[in-house]
């Protein structure tokens, strides 16, 4: 025997008591380890997809839907700019680099991005296999698009207009798949890249032989400077300097028909809005876990009364009034304990669940399998709160009488 | 063995209860007798260090323990006693054999899980080692805490009424068992009772 397998036997002998107890809690920690999960996977898919980004500029329109359209690719274009419009905001002096993005076409729901291979460069991207895309429609295909649509290095497919599996049918031009990229857990995994051209020339905006120009744009090198037929859909801008941040969102939104949007102003806008709901979760999980631990408190108080023979007979036997106190708190620290790590085991399935039923939860990279220092402070906390909660009934243990209680008085 | 020295004990707001000097030898087996109120159980308290003195001496097995601190009294409590009260206060949530472990684990000695055998053994509960309390009858439940008593080999066993609640038959039986137990282990026996059933089997009595 030891007071370990005391406390156990007391809380075993009481299943359904120590089932409920177990079960509040954990009900409220799992609450929390979903919102912690969820919310810490999302500001981190977010910020490294945004990382590199300081400006997105495109058509006028809700700036939160540019940043979801451009960064997350999670909603659709606000409408195109001209690709000379697009050469003025390059020829600014804060501007280092920008990267065309031209959106609106997809495969089994996964998006055609025409951009330049800057984009890759920007997430770091790195082949699987084949090669990146060099002519009009040659595409590389992200990690999860190959996975998911089974297309291979040589695979042809056609694209449809939108987002959606049934749009309109470009099928007069086919893509041709010449690489896949590595898995890199952001964005790219569910893309197909491939040059602005093939999407102009699916579009029917290019016809024939690419001719090189004789004053390359400075967005798009293989037309005219100054083309006034061809559209892009965004520009990913990073700032020259910190200067930057000041003017230029300045100077797009003033002086063109365009607008720019800040990626990290936007996504603290979002989450701002999002976290109205969090917060509202959270609470709800906290008054669980302050009633649990009400009832832990409760269901010790309780027993004490029940036991009070016991302690008496235990003290009479040689335990010390410390090693009454040391059991009645170790009762609640294991149940405690016990709820906390059933809480963070349930918070950890749901999410896993969750992510097996709802597929956009996979695309945006949110998974069951990781871990967060935040976590060890909850199953801490718990055991705080299975103190606090078994201190008075405790400190009750100790004071036993044991002269009264035996006596019958 | 034991030795009592003008022992006395006030109750709030009561009459104070003097007792008379006790000597008690070792392996001897006392009966004290005495109506309710009397104050046996409350000698027999004070003698068992669970309720603290409040005049007088109490010497046992050459320890004053009147002057044992609070801690040292409960070491001494789990070295030298066992009890044996009117209810067998066996802990329900344990089995027969963890309820007996507890007398060594909480006195600070080895846990001998085949001094649990031969302890079940002498009191024919051999059986009943991995039953649960709720399945004894009350004779066998008293019978598992006379086990309890004795595990530790204490030197000096005390009980308090531990055939009262019980019928004849039983009584006659837990009353041979304890006897038989504190002979078998050498320890001095004191059972604090009303019950006349008793009397007949007791040399040493001792009257309040």
């Amino acid at each position: 025997m030891n007071l370990i397998s005391l406390v156990w036997n007391y809380l075993r002998a009481k299943p359904l008591n120590t089932g409920l107890n177990i079960f509040l809690l954990a009900l409220g920690i799992a609450v929390i380890t979903v919102l912690l999960l969820f919310n810490n996977q999302l500001q981190e898919k977010i910020s490294s997809n945004a990382k590199g980004i300081d400006l997105v500029v495109g058509a006028k329109g809700s700036p939160l839907q540019l940043i979801l359209c451009n960064i997350f690719h999670i909603d659709f274009p606000t409408g195109n700019i001209k690709l000379a419009e697009a050469e003025r905001i390059v020829r600014h002096k804060m501007v280092k680099k920008a990267i065309p993005m031209a959106l609106g076409d997809s495969y089994s729901g996964y998006r055609i991005v025409g951009t330049t291979t800057e984009y890759g460069a920007l997430y770091k991207a790195e082949l699987a296999s084949g090669e990146f895309w060099k002519n009009d429609l040659e595409v590389t295909l992200g990690a999860l698009v190959a996975e998911h649509t089974g297309l291979t290095i040589g695979s042809t497919f056609a694209s449809a207009h939108g987002l959606t599996t049934d749009g309109h049918a470009h099928d007069e031009n086919l893509y041709h798949v010449t690489g896949i990229l590595k898995k890199s857990n952001n964005v790219l995994d569910n893309l197909i890249l491939t040059k602005v051209e093939s999407i102009w020339r699916v579009h029917d905006l290019i016809h024939g032989p690419t001719v090189t120009p004789v004053h390359p744009s400075s967005v798009v090198e293989s037309v005219e400077m100054g083309d006034s037929i061809r559209e892009i859909t965004s520009l990913l801008i990073q700032y020259r300097n910190p200067l930057a941040v000041i003017q230029l969102p300045r100077f797009v939104n003033s002086n063109s028909s365009l607008q720019a949007a800040s990626p990290a102003f936007e996504t603290a806008r979002l989450f701002s809005i999002l976290g109205v709901g969090v917060d509202v979760l959270r609470g709800f999980a906290v008054v669980l876990i302050l009633i649990s631990g009400l009832s832990i408190f409760i269901a010790l108080y309780n027993s004490l009364r029940e036991r009070q023979y016991d302690l008496a007979i235990m003290r009479s036997m040689g335990a010390s009034r410390r090693t009454l106190f040391i059991s009645t708190l170790l009762e609640g620290c294991v149940l405690s304990t016990l709820g906390a790590s059933t809480g963070l085991a349930i918070g950890h399935g749901v999410l896993w669940i969750f992510t097996l039923i709802v597929q956009e939860s996979q695309k945006a990279g949110v998974t069951a399998a990781v871990f967060y220092s935040t976590e060890g402070f909850i199953l801490l906390g718990s055991i705080g709160l299975g103190v606090l909660c078994s201190l008075l009934p405790a400190i009750q243990a100790y004071r036993t009488d044991i002269h009264k209680v035996l006596a019958g008085s | 063995m034991i030795t009592t020295q003008g022992l006395s004990y006030t109750y709030r707001g009561q009459n104070k209860i003097a007792f008379r000097d006790i000597s008690i030898q070792r392996s001897e087996h006392w009966l004290l007798l005495g109506e309710s109120g009397s104050g046996k159980t409350t000698l027999l308290h004070l003698l068992g260090g669970l309720l603290k003195s409040q005049a007088g001496s109490i010497e046992v097995n050459g320890t004053e323990i009147t002057k044992l601190s609070e801690s040292g009294l409960d070491r001494f409590r789990g070295q030298h006693y066992g009890f044996v009260f009117q209810k067998s206060h066996l802990i329900s949530a344990l089995t027969v054999r963890n309820n007996l472990l507890m007398a060594p684990f909480l006195a600070g000695l080895p846990q001998d899980v085949h001094r649990v055998m031969e302890v079940l053994d002498q009191l024919g509960l051999r059986e009943k080692e991995h039953a649960q309390i709720q399945e004894l009858s009350q004779g066998q439940a008293q019978r598992v805490a006379i086990a309890r008593a004795v595990l530790n080999k204490p030197t000096l066993i005390l009980a308090d009424e531990p055939t009262s609640a019980l019928d004849d038959r039983n009584c006659d039986r837990v009353c041979d068992l304890l006897l038989e137990a504190s002979a078998h282990n050498g320890a001095t026996l004191l059972v604090a009772t009303h019950d006349q059933r008793l009397k007949s089997k007791f040399k040493n009595q001792l009257q309040l």
